[in-house]
C-alpha cells in the first residue's frame, strides 16, 4: 500500500475523488440548508459565510444543491455502469465463448446499436421511457451495453482457446463454470478500466442529458440540472455555474486518474 | 478393454477445402498398459488425443469412426455423459505448463478443481486429498505450492501440479500430451519417472504422446508411429526399435541425437 501511494496519479486521484465523494456521501444525510426550499431574499447572492457558493436564481444554497446533486449523479453514474457491465458481460461471455450463428447474430445487432452515439441513444430511451432518475439511469444503462459487450466478447474469443480453458473443461466443468468461475477472474483487468471509463462518460452523459432538460427533473439537484439551471444566469450569477461545473471536473479527472494509475493498471 | 479407438477420421471445416488430419485410426488399451503415440509435428497425433478425451469441439472438426472408453462412445454420447467421465475416468496432461494453469487462481483452487465437480466432498477432504496427491508428484512443500499462484512456480513444477490436478480422482486413463517437451532435460526424466510410478501404483493406463523417441522407450511398452495422419507402424516398443519395417520409423529413430562423452 505504501509503494501505492508513490504512484502520482493513484495518489492525486484519490485526493480529488474523495474531495467530491466525502461531501456528496454527507449529502446525502444532511445538507447545511434545504435544497428545495426557496428564499427571495437571497435570490443570486454571491459568496458569503453563510453561503459559500452563493445561491441560486430561486435563493437555494448552492453549497447544499452541489451535495446532493453531486449524490444524485454519482448514483445514476454507478447504476448505469452495473447495468451495462452486468448485462454486457453475460452478453458478450456468451458471444464470446460460443461464438457461431449465434454471435453473428448478435454482434450485427450490436454493431447497429454501435453505430448511434450512446448519448443519442439515451435520448432516443429517454423519449421512450419518459424522464426523471430511473428512467434516465436505466435508458443510460441500455446506451452503455454495446461497448462492454464488445470489450467482453473480444477477452472470451481469446480466452476460449487458451490451454487452461481446454484443462478447465477436462476436469469436467460445465461451460457455465467455465464462463464465469475460470475465465471472468481473467478479465476483471479489462473490465475495471473500461468501468472506471464508463462511469465518466456516465456522469458526463447525466450531466448532458439533464443540461438539455430531458434528464433530472427540478427540483431535483443533479449536476448537469445544476449546470442547466445557471446556463440563463450565467453573467448575473457565473457562481451557479462554477461550483457544479468545477465539482464535475474535479469528479471525473480523479476517477480518470484513478483508472490510469499503476496499482489498478497492473493487477 | 478400457479403450477401443476404431476407424477414426477427424476432419477440419474450417477453410473452404475440408481437410483431413487423422486417416482410419484404431487403438486398443487394457487398464494399466502404457501405450506410446510418436511422429512429427502436424501428424495428427495431439489431434487424435484430443478427440479421445472428447476435448474436439463439434462444430469445428468432424469425427468419423468409433471411440469406446469402458463401453461408452465418446463420440456419440450426450455431454452431460462425457462431462461425467471428464476429470474423473479419463485426465489430460498438455504440453505447455506456462498456459494450462489459470494465472489468476491458486493452485489448490486448480488441483481440487475436478474433485470439486465430481464428488461431493467437504473442503477439509478435498484440501486433505489435493496436499497428498501434490505430494505423491514429489513437490517438496505440498502446503506452500497449495497456496502459491501458477507464476510463483517453476515450468517443472507447473508440468508436477498439473499431473496432480489430473490424478485428484484417480483416474483409469492419463493422457499426456507431450508432458515433457516444454521442460529441460533433467526434469523430462523425473516427470516421466512419475509417470512410471503413478502407472504401477494406480493401474491407470497412460497414452504417452511425444516426438522425443528416447523417452517413449524408456516408459512404453508398445508405441504407434504416426506420419501424415496415419498410423504407419505400431506394436512392441523394443520390436520396433530393433527392427523397424517402415522408412520413416528408421529415419525416426536415426534422428534421436547419440551423446557419447568418451570420444
Amino acid at each position: 500500500m505504501k509503494r501505492a501511494f508513490k504512484d502520482f496519479n493513484f495518489t492525486l486521484g484519490l485526493i480529488l475523488t474523495a474531495i467530491v465523494l466525502i461531501p456528496a456521501i454527507i449529502g446525502i444525510f444532511w445538507t447545511p440548508y434545504s435544497t428545495e426550499t426557496m428564499d427571495n431574499a437571497m435570490k443570486m447572492a454571491g459568496a458569503s459565510l453563510s453561503h459559500p457558493f452563493g445561491c441560486d436564481n430561486f435563493g437555494r444554497d448552492i453549497l447544499s444543491r452541489v451535495m446532493a446533486g453531486t449524490g444524485t449523479t454519482l448514483i445514476i453514474g454507478l447504476g448505469t455502469v452495473f447495468i451495462g457491465t452486468l448485462i454486457g458481460t453475460i452478453i458478450g461471455a456468451f458471444t464470446g465463448y460460443y461464438g457461431g450463428l449465434v454471435d453473428d447474430i448478435f454482434m450485427r445487432f450490436n454493431d447497429v446499436m454501435f453505430s448511434f452515439p450512446s448519448l443519442l441513444l439515451a435520448l432516443v430511451f429517454v423519449a421512450i421511457m419518459g424522464s426523471g432518475r430511473i428512467q434516465l439511469l436505466i435508458a443510460l444503462g441500455i446506451a452503455f451495453i454495446p461497448s462492454y459487450v464488445r470489450i467482453v466478447r473480444a477477452e472470451y474469443v481469446r480466452a476460449r482457446n487458451l490451454d487452461y480453458v481446454k484443462s478447465a473443461s477436462l476436469a469436467g466443468a460445465s461451460d457455465l463454470r467455465i464462463m464465469f468461475v475460470h475465465i471472468l477472474p481473467n478479465i476483471v483487468k479489462v473490465l475495471i478500466n473500461s468501468i472506471l471509463i464508463g462511469f465518466n462518460n456516465a456522469v458526463l452523459a447525466e450531466a448532458g442529458l439533464s443540461f438539455l432538460g430531458i434528464g433530472v427533473q427540478p427540483p431535483v439537484a443533479s449536476l448537469g440540472r445544476m449546470l442547466s439551471d445557471a446556463q440563463t444566469y450565467l453573467f448575473n450569477a457565473p457562481g451557479m455555474a462554477l461550483a457544479p461545473g468545477l465539482t464535475l471536473i474535479v469528479m471525473v479527472l480523479g476517477i480518470s486518474l484513478l483508472g490510469k494509475s499503476k496499482v489498478i493498471t497492473d493487477r | 478393454m478400457l479403450l477401443h479407438v476404431e476407424d477414426l477420421n477427424i476432419e477440419f471445416h474450417d477453410h473452404i477445402v475440408p481437410e483431413t488430419v487423422v486417416y482410419d485410426f484404431d487403438l486398443d488399451m487394457e487398464e494399466g498398459e502404457i501405450v506410446g503415440l510418436v511422429g512429427e509435428s502436424g501428424s495428427g497425433k495431439s489431434m487424435s488425443a484430443l478427440a479421445i478425451a472428447g476435448l474436439l469441439s463439434r462444430h469445428d472438426a468432424k469425427k468419423r469412426g468409433q471411440i469406446l472408453f469402458e463401453g461408452t462412445d465418446i463420440l456419440g454420447c450426450p455431454r452431460e455423459t462425457l462431462r461425467g467421465l471428464q476429470g474423473d475416468e479419463i485426465s489430460m496432461v498438455f504440453q505447455e505448463p506456462m498456459t494450462s494453469l489459470n494465472p489468476v487462481k491458486k493452485i489448490g483452487w486448480q488441483v481440487e478443481e475436478a474433485m470439486r465437480i465430481h464428488t461431493k466432498a467437504t473442503p477439509e477432504e478435498r484440501k486433505r486429498r489435493a496436499l497428498e496427491v501434490l505430494s505423491h508428484v514429489d513437490l517438496d512443500d505440498p502446503e506452500r505450492v497449495y497456496n502459491s499462484y501458477p507464476h510463483q512456480l517453476s515450468g517443472g513444477m507447473r508440468q508436477r501440479v498439473m499431473i496432480a490436478a489430473a490424478m485428484i480422482n484417480t483416474p483409469k486413463l492419463l493422457i499426456a500430451d507431450e508432458p515433457t517437451t516444454a521442460l529441460d532435460v533433467t526434469v523430462q526424466a523425473e516427470i516421466v519417472k512419475l509417470l512410471k510410478h503413478i502407472n504401477k501404483k494406480h493401474n491407470t493406463a497412460i497414452l504417452f504422446i511425444s516426438h522425443d523417441l528416447s523417452l517413449v522407450r524408456q516408459l512404453c511398452g508398445r508405441v504407434l508411429v504416426m506420419k501424415g495422419g496415419y498410423v504407419v507402424e505400431s506394436g512392441n516398443t523394443e520390436e520396433i526399435f530393433n527392427n523397424p519395417k517402415e522408412d520413416y520409423t528408421k529415419h525416426l529413430i536415426d534422428s534421436i541425437p547419440k551423446v557419447n562423452l568418451d570420444e
